[in-house]
């Protein structure tokens, strides 16, 4: 039997066949890119650039302010117009550095040949040093900075990498387009890894609904030892970092604030081990990344290779635009996702794709009252009773909701998917936790 | 641009389940044991299952307009299955009188007054079924014989287990196939335990309800009664298990009555001691106890425990230090 | 006849059993505790709303009888009347605070701050804001989803359905601060209570610039000082583009409404000012 986590788990529809097969396409060049400073969990970034100066594609606009943070780099050529406030996805104004463009023009440090370079001698340090250069982030949309995961605090010791090629939120096809067409890069970019963090072994975990992306690599790795391309049941949320690293080591990580390396696991996006090869060998920072628009209604689905900054309307006119009505436009896939209410958000680092719902799949279903069938706390993949917690947060019982572990909740949505009286249990708990942490963090400071 | 754009938080994917869809698998588990006991007492089942079940929806339906003043329920069929399982508690020969009776008690007194669906904390057609016993224990504990031509409506047979209790039954030889198929006297819901396990197999399959409580249940009804056979005389060790779960309502019981959603455990943990509960209880009504069947009572004496239980037994948390 | 008796006898003996049992139990666990403490807490109001920051009249009635100064200490529920008399009681000077009134600063009614998108949510200010900015091109205004409403001891504040903003009910307004709490959004404020609930209060909290802020709301303060200028007592500053009038500075003068371009200075109870009027002094 194929391996996956030990608890909970939903099976939403995948979808994934509206945009799996199509190749990657290099989206055009946005007139204008809008870069937040924020694109990643941590401090945003300060811009080294001001109004007026001219940059070059791959150039250092904004610098990582302290260790929790990342840099930002050009993704186009031109003139910055602002350093402003511009609306989010979200419609909340946030930081951003405005670039208009003008032509083409790299940055001559980056080789932008198409030469897959293998080797790498670099000590662990330069190569981290170097990723961190690079503003690399997790891409799988929890963005949290890579050169801080490949930091091993002091007597910790890393014994695995595990590269997270799961992609188990529906609909999206970024990381498997990635895996089928980048899988060489992929793999030294995962060697550049074990070595940055001093591994011997790596495995690559990928759903049993992506049997080609597992023939590939596996084809690619060879006889080589040294990486093992695992694949797992396909199961919702596989692709959970706690959930990868326990399908595939069969170790659990503790409750927080226990971290993966506390079981010795490093965890890192397949989309982020091709741009970490990238960094390194290519010397290229995080300009772009693949993007996938999706969704039932969408004239033709693409997987694009786009420039950071470029609008989420510009993708989805390229993929044939938006049918009239009804619509919900998602930054992600459909069971984390955040749905947008400024579709001329830029495209960001951990913007992996966007999805489409229109008509009667825009809205929720009606309410009704819990009728204790225990859904949620089966579908929970951290063991936590959603129902109970939900309640809880209603009743603002802030105590009783840490006593219940609401700390370990990955947000994952499989209580709500899964809630047959369509209550939005996860709505309630998300709040539960959000203002649990601000509580204990409140509680530390006091400390 | 003709677009109006919706916000909401994630999960933005919901999955096919509803209450109604568990609701209406419910019913259609429960569907072969119906037809066994058409097939066996005659028309006269379809006649009290149907007066059981209009009478549950029309109440619920007049309480929520009338006196909640709350949106309308009944499309969610929780009314119906309450109906359908409180006929199949009853003898195929209860006037029909009773039957309405019993629907009050079920949605009138057991349900609604908690709050309605998800609120109460009885199993309604077992609080039904119970004061029905109670109240009218003439009509209630006389059955009809089972038999394969039809409703006899004169003669009264007992029931294994009441043939048990007066020490009439001898374990050596009782008919095993009679009990499996539907040829025993009792409630008419309970009579085929082959009807009963096809259900369960159906609601398994269609994951409406998980293994744990009907597994419990029954396996520690076998465990007690193998235990108090083999004390008794040595040679019942398997005898006496297969009576006790074949007879009475206790495959109904644990298949579909202690599995009702709202007045069981949450956590499988819970379910697990929710069920040996039941068998327990239910073993020592049968066996020391005035009753000769004692299901429905275990199950209402455990259903009390549930908040307690819930309140108790967490899940294993993911990443727990053993 | 022996059962009746025996019954009556076991049913005695279970009696007395049970209150020497309870006598003891409550003579062990019994808690010694200033009496004065429940005269009190019977002199508060009884709302238990938690508007004093003591877990309900009962904390409060804790710390009032414990302390020695309790000018800190002050039921806004119960008032000046109120405090009074516990301080009498407790022979302490009476705390004195200026009565207040919740108000809800912002004007962003329905036809003025147009809808760019339909939430589908839970119907929690919290929740909503906690994902994004809201329904509006405005990410500072009022939600009005009603978490005040529901943190609301006294039904005093309600969503007006066509508005789609919070209403204070001023009456009914004890000034506990819970809807203050209650929003996430920081749009409510404790000001001075004026009599006949008059009041003058700039009714919009928006930092965006002028322009953003025109574009989202008809209503709302785009930062042009007009009236911190033509203000004569110093009230009015504005800061992260938006005015805010001090309460305890503002006499009613009534000056800055008639120079607000945008209708952001709201006036309750009071009759606009004809230009070159004496300014009237208010009791």
């Amino acid at each position: 039997m194929a391996k996956t986590f030990p608890i909970g788990g939903v099976h939403p529809s995948d979808n994934k066949q509206w945009s799996k097969s199509s190749a990657i396409e290099t989206m055009e060049l946005p007139d204008v890119v809008n870069i937040p400073l924020s694109q990643h969990i941590g401090t945003p970034a300060t811009a080294i650039v001001k109004k007026g100066d001219k940059v070059v594609v791959g150039q250092k606009i904004a610098e990582a302010t302290g260790f929790m943070s990342a840099n930002i780099h050009a993704p186009i050529s031109g003139t910055v117009t602002a350093v402003d406030l511009q609306p989010n996805g979200q419609g909340i104004r946030q930081m951003m550095i405005t670039i208009k463009r003008e032509d083409d023009v790299w940055d001559e440090a980056i080789d932008r040949s198409e030469t897959l370079v293998t080797e790498c001698n670099l000590e662990p340090k330069a190569i981290v040093e170097k990723i961190k250069d690079a503003g690399i982030v997790g891409m799988g949309g929890a963005t949290f900075p890579t050169h801080v995961k490949l930091s091993i605090p002091e007597g910790k010791r890393a014994e695995i990498l595990i590269i997270n090629g799961v992609e188990c939120e529906p609909y999206l096809t970024s990381d498997y387009r990635t895996m089928l067409e980048r899988g060489e890069q992929l793999i030294v970019g995962t060697r550049i890894l074990m070595r940055a963090i001093g591994v011997t072994n790596a495995v690559i975990g990928v759903e049993a609904n992506k049997p080609d992306a597992v023939k590939h690599l596996q084809a690619i790795v060879g006889a080589a030892t040294d990486i093992k391309v695992q694949m797992l049941k396909t199961q919702y949320p596989q692709g959970g970092e706690k959930q990868l690293i326990a399908a595939v080591t069969g170790r659990q990580v503790p409750a927080p604030p226990a971290l993966p390396i506390d079981v010795g696991a490093v965890v890192c996006n397949a989309s982020t081990a091709v741009a970490v090869y990238e960094a390194v060998q290519k010397n290229k920072p995080l300009i772009e990344r693949v993007v996938t628009v999706t969704g039932a209604a969408v004239p033709s689905p693409k997987n694009l290779l786009t420039r950071f900054g470029t609008p989420v309307e510009a993708l989805i006119a390229k993929c044939g635009g938006l049918a009239e009505g009804d619509v919900k436009v998602i930054n992600g896939g459909p069971m984390m996702g955040r749905a947008l209410s400024n579709i001329a958000m830029p495209v960001m680092k951990g913007c992996s794709g966007i999805t489409i719902m229109v008509g009667s799949a825009t809205v929720r279903g009606v309410e009704s009252a819990c009728i204790k069938c225990a859904k949620c706390v089966e579908a929970c993949p951290m063991g936590l009773e959603p129902y109970l917690l939900s309640k809880q947060a209603r009743k603002r019982a802030w105590d009783a909701m840490e006593a219940n572990d609401i700390t370990s909740c990955i947000e994952c949505g499989c209580c709500q998917f899964t809630c047959p009286a369509n209550i939005p249990l996860l709505d309630y708990v998300r709040l539960g936790k959000q203002t649990v942490m601000g509580i204990i963090r409140a509680r530390n400071m006091k400390k | 641009m003709a677009n109006k754009f919706f916000v909401s938080p994630a999960p933005h994917v919901h999955g096919d389940l509803s209450t109604t869809r568990l609701m209406g698998d419910v019913v259609i588990a429960l569907l072969p044991a119906l037809m066994v006991s058409v097939r066996v007492f005659g028309w006269n089942v379809l006649a009290i299952t149907a007066v059981s079940i209009a009478c549950c929806v029309l109440f619920e339906f007049l309480v929520q307009k009338y006196l909640v003043k709350g949106p309308a329920t009944v499309g969610n069929l929780s009314a119906v299955v309450t109906g359908l399982l409180l006929a199949m508690n009853l003898p195929a020969n209860i006037p029909l009188w009773i039957v309405v009776i019993g629907a009050v008690v079920a949605i009138c007194i057991a349900k609604m007054p908690f709050g309605g669906l998800g609120k109460n904390i009885f199993n309604p057609a077992l609080a039904a079924r119970v004061f029905l016993l109670i109240a009218y224990p003439v009509q209630m504990t006389s059955f009809p014989k089972p038999t394969l031509e039809g409703f006899a409506d004169a003669y009264s047979g007992a029931t294994p287990l009441g043939a048990a209790k007066a020490g009439l039954v001898d374990f050596a030889s009782f008919d095993i196939a009679g009990m499996f198929t539907g040829a025993m006297g009792g409630s008419f819901g309970e009579i085929s335990a082959l009807a009963l396990l096809l259900g369960f197999v159906y609601l398994l399959m269609r994951r409406v309800i998980s293994w744990h409580i009907p597994v419990a249940v029954i396996g520690t009804i076998i465990a007690f009664s193998a235990i108090y056979g083999a004390t008794e005389g040595g040679a019942l060790v398997w005898q006496m298990p297969l009576f006790h779960i074949l007879s009475g309502g206790a495959l109904l019981g644990a298949i579909f009555m202690a599995t009702d959603y709202v007045t069981s455990p949450m956590t499988t943990k819970g379910m697990v001691i929710y069920g040996i509960g039941i068998g327990v209880i239910t073993m020592c009504i049968r066996l020391w106890g005035a009753y000769p069947e004692g299901m429905s009572f275990a199950i209402l004496i455990m259903n009390s425990t549930v908040p307690l239980i819930n309140k108790y037994v967490k899940p294993k948390r993911f990443g727990a230090v053993k | 006849m022996t059962t009746l008796i025996y019954t009556i006898l076991t049913l005695c003996i279970i009696g007395v059993v049970a209150a020497v049992v309870l006598y003891f139990i409550a003579q062990k666990f019994k808690v010694e505790e200033d009496p004065r403490i429940d005269e009190t807490e019977k002199m508060l109001p009884g709302a238990n709303c938690g508007g004093c920051g003591f877990p309900g009249c009962r904390g409060l009635a804790t710390a009032l009888v414990e302390s020695d100064d309790i000018s800190a200490l002050y039921c806004s529920v119960g008032g000046e009347e109120c405090m009074g008399k516990i301080a009498q009681y407790l022979g302490k000077a009476a705390p004195k605070k200026e009565p207040q009134v919740a108000t809800v600063r912002c004007g962003g009614s329905c036809e003025k701050r147009p809808k760019t998108n339909s939430y589908n949510g839970s119907s929690s200010c919290a929740i909503a804001s906690a994902l994004y900015a809201g329904e509006t091109g405005c990410a500072y205004g009022c939600l009005g989803y009603g978490d005040c409403v529901e943190a609301c001891a006294f039904d005093a504040i309600h969503i007006n359905p066509e508005t789609g903003l919070a209403e204070v009910d001023a009456d009914k307004c004890t000034a506990c601060g819970a809807c203050v709490k209650a929003c996430p959004k920081g749009i409510i404020e404790l000001r001075k209570r004026w009599p006949k609930n008059r009041a003058i209060y700039v009714s919009c909290v928006s930092k965006d610039k002028g322009a953003v802020t025109m574009k989202a709301c008809k209503a709302g303060c785009i930062g042009c000082r007009k009236c911190e200028k033509v203000c004569e007592f110093g009230a009015i500053t504005v800061e992260n583009n938006v005015a805010f009038i001090d309460s305890t500075k503002c006499r009613l003068c009534r000056k800055c409404v008639g120079e607000c371009p945008t209708g952001a200075i709201r006036m309750i109870g009071l009759q606009p000012l004809v230009k070159k009027e004496e300014v009237k002094e208010e009791k």
